[in-house]
């Protein structure tokens, strides 16, 4: 694929960039200075036949990217969730788009379950107490906290993630409980239903404009003062002002959030709070899964190239 | 019980001292200085109960004639002198599994928060370096990896169906194999050996003569610069000085630690480590199950006094 012109929208990991300078002609986007991007994407619209992408807000796939590059076939996302990049557009032109589902949905399940303890047991939050050398200073004493095993997981979404996250629980002897058909579980057909037989409740559902602003402040107040939210999906499942409100005020006990609404940016509010435990959208962020991913990126954009199927098509 | 005379070494729980005041003649040790209130008191303490960090040993033991039963509550007790009690017709009781899944929580908790540095994430985000950095560092998935268990009881057990529900294939090491009871784990007939064949080592044994510096330089250069060590058992179980610096020199590649040799003292050089996890002995520190173990004190205690078989002797 030497002579596939690739546009990579932001550095994303170094060995993808590498390989993909090596084996297509790799175009950097920001190698342009931020006010002259356009300017970039005129001069070599002609050349960009691929794009890829990152994942999370902002990572790009928009129409007016797509419509700048007339000659594009095929936006690969580096992520499993494609909501940054606009469907419609692709399929009224043509445009392939693939992304990486299942090399991370074990790391993904892994955090949302390391949340899922590490917030009610303030694990974090007991590790700046021993650092500052407030245990030694208060003589040994440090509070209690909540405990995790038993507790009802509501998981929202029971899709590869969901699944992952629900086989994980039962190893710590938590009933589930999940707001989607499936045959074994108990469903419950509203998440505020959901939310209000929880302790802990995991946002793992895919990102659709149905499923934006699911978790609600009704859906906070269900969860209560002792429950527990868990997002490991996108900071748009959340009504996220209710929340930090919710959290600050102890009307809900406590969260683990790996995703924001405008990442990087999280509210100085939940900076300053004890009962969360806060994530830079590293579900995915292990060696072995970025490598992985990496691979199904290079993977499909050769199969595009080669006219084969592709690994791993969404459109 | 009212009239039996209970001496609490250390304020350890509201509630227990609560319900001891109520129900029993409460003696608080702390509240004077130990040769007076010996002197006036000694002969009325039919009762010890204790913690991790405060037991009943020889000398103590020696200084109270009227001792009938000491209630630890804790379910390690290597801070009480068995073989003294057993001379004396003295009975010991714990507090096992009531707060066996909180103690293999943390385990969990804290190999998930070591291996994907969630403690490290969250002080990241904290200081606002991910909006000013970007991305934070790839880790190593936790997933798949092999978990090696020093004593396969209560705990260890627990720990070892947590870890398989992430397909973690589980191998152990304690004095005998069981290889009919847990066909499914691998033995090692020396712990060396576990270490050498794990990524994880968790520290689930009880503490006593033959268990004490069980983790050695031999074993933690066997775990290896990638190598995770997880202890929830007591410090003593591992050569403190050793393990602070294999982690400096990059021989041990990370800890998750909630005991230290000399509670509440913690080796300085590791409170600026990025690559541990240190918590401050909240193993079994929920409100659930604190409430469960101050009932079972209490428990042990009525049997006693009522002449009924105790509920969880030792001694």
């Amino acid at each position: 694929m030497e002579s596939l012109g690739v546009l990579l929208l932001r550095p994303l990991d170094t060995y993808l960039e590498q390989e993909l300078d090596r084996r297509c002609r790799l175009l950097r986007l920001w190698d342009a200075p931020h006010d002259r991007r356009g300017e970039f994407l005129r001069a070599h619209a002609l050349s960009i036949r691929a794009v890829v992408t990152g994942g999370g807000s902002g990572a790009g796939g928009d129409a007016e990217l797509i419509d700048a590059l007339p000659r594009l076939e095929i936006i690969v996302c580096y992520a499993v969730g494609f909501d940054h990049v606009d469907l419609t557009r692709c399929r009224e032109r043509g445009v392939r788009v693939t992304n990486t589902p299942d090399v991370l949905t074990d790391d993904v399940a892994d955090l949302a379950v390391g949340l899922a303890i590490d917030a009610p047991r303030r694990i974090p939050h007991a590790d700046r107490y021993v650092r500052a050398g407030l245990w030694k200073a208060n003589n040994g004493y440090y509070g209690l906290t909540n405990q995790f095993s038993g507790k009802r997981v509501g998981i929202i979404g029971l899709g590869r993630i969901g699944l992952a996250i629900a086989k994980r629980v039962e190893g710590f002897g938590c009933p589930r409980t999940r707001q989607q058909a499936y045959p074994n579980y108990t469903y419950l057909p509203t998440v505020v239903q959901l939310a209000a037989v929880s302790d802990g409740l995991v946002v793992a559902c895919s990102p659709k404009e149905q499923s934006r602003g699911i978790v609600s402040r009704e859906v906070i107040e269900a969860l209560g003062p002792r429950g527990v939210l868990v997002n490991v999906g996108r900071g748009a499942h959340v009504d996220q002002p209710e929340l930090v409100a919710a959290l600050a005020e102890g009307r809900l006990g406590g969260a683990g959030l790996d995703v924001f609404e405008a990442e990087s940016d999280v509210p100085q509010v939940l900076m300053a709070l004890d009962n969360v435990v806060l994530a830079p959208h590293m579900g995915s962020g292990t060696r072995e899964t970025r490598k992985a991913m990496a691979d199904l990126v290079l993977a499909n954009l050769e199969a595009h190239a080669l006219s084969k199927p592709l690994l791993t098509p969404v459109v | 019980m009212e009239s039996l005379g209970v001496l609490l070494l250390h304020p350890v729980n509201a509630y227990l001292e609560q319900e001891l005041g109520r129900r029993c003649r409460l003696y608080r040790f702390w509240e004077s200085p130990r040769e007076e209130f010996l002197r006036a008191h000694a002969g009325a303490v039919r009762a010890v109960v204790g913690n991790a960090n405060y037991g009943a040993d020889a000398a103590l033991i020696d200084a109270l004639p009227a001792l009938e039963i000491v209630a630890s509550f804790s379910v390690g007790i290597d801070r009480v002198d068995l073989a003294k009690c057993r001379e004396r017709g003295i009975r010991v009781t714990n507090t096992p599994d009531v707060l066996t899944d909180d103690v293999a929580d943390l385990a969990v908790g804290l190999a998930i928060a070591v291996l994907r540095r969630i403690p490290q994430a969250d002080r990241y985000v904290r200081a606002g370096l991910w909006k000013s950095r970007g991305d934070y560092t790839l880790t190593t998935r936790f997933s798949g990896k092999r978990v090696g268990i020093i004593g396969l009881g209560r705990i260890g057990q627990a720990v070892a169906r947590r870890v398989e529900a992430f397909d973690c294939p589980v191998s152990y090491h304690q004095r005998t194999e069981q290889a009919s009871v847990y066909p499914n784990y691998t033995y090692y007939p020396t712990v060396v050996e576990l270490a050498a064949n794990s990524d994880v080592l968790v520290v689930a044994c009880p503490l006593n003569a033959s268990t004490r510096h069980i983790v050695s330089r031999e074993v933690m250069e066997a775990l290896g610069p990638k190598g995770v060590l997880i202890n929830v058992g007591r410090g003593p179980h591992v050569d403190e000085p050793e393990m602070v610096a294999a982690l400096a020199d990059g021989r041990l590649g990370g800890a998750g630690l909630d005991v230290f040799e000399d509670e509440p003292n913690v080796p300085e050089a590791l409170l600026g480590m990025d690559n541990v996890v240190l918590v401050p002995h909240v193993g079994s520190g929920t409100y659930e199950t604190r409430k469960a173990m101050a009932d079972l004190v209490l428990g042990n205690l009525e049997a006693h006094v009522l002449s009924k078989p105790l509920l969880t002797p030792v001694v």
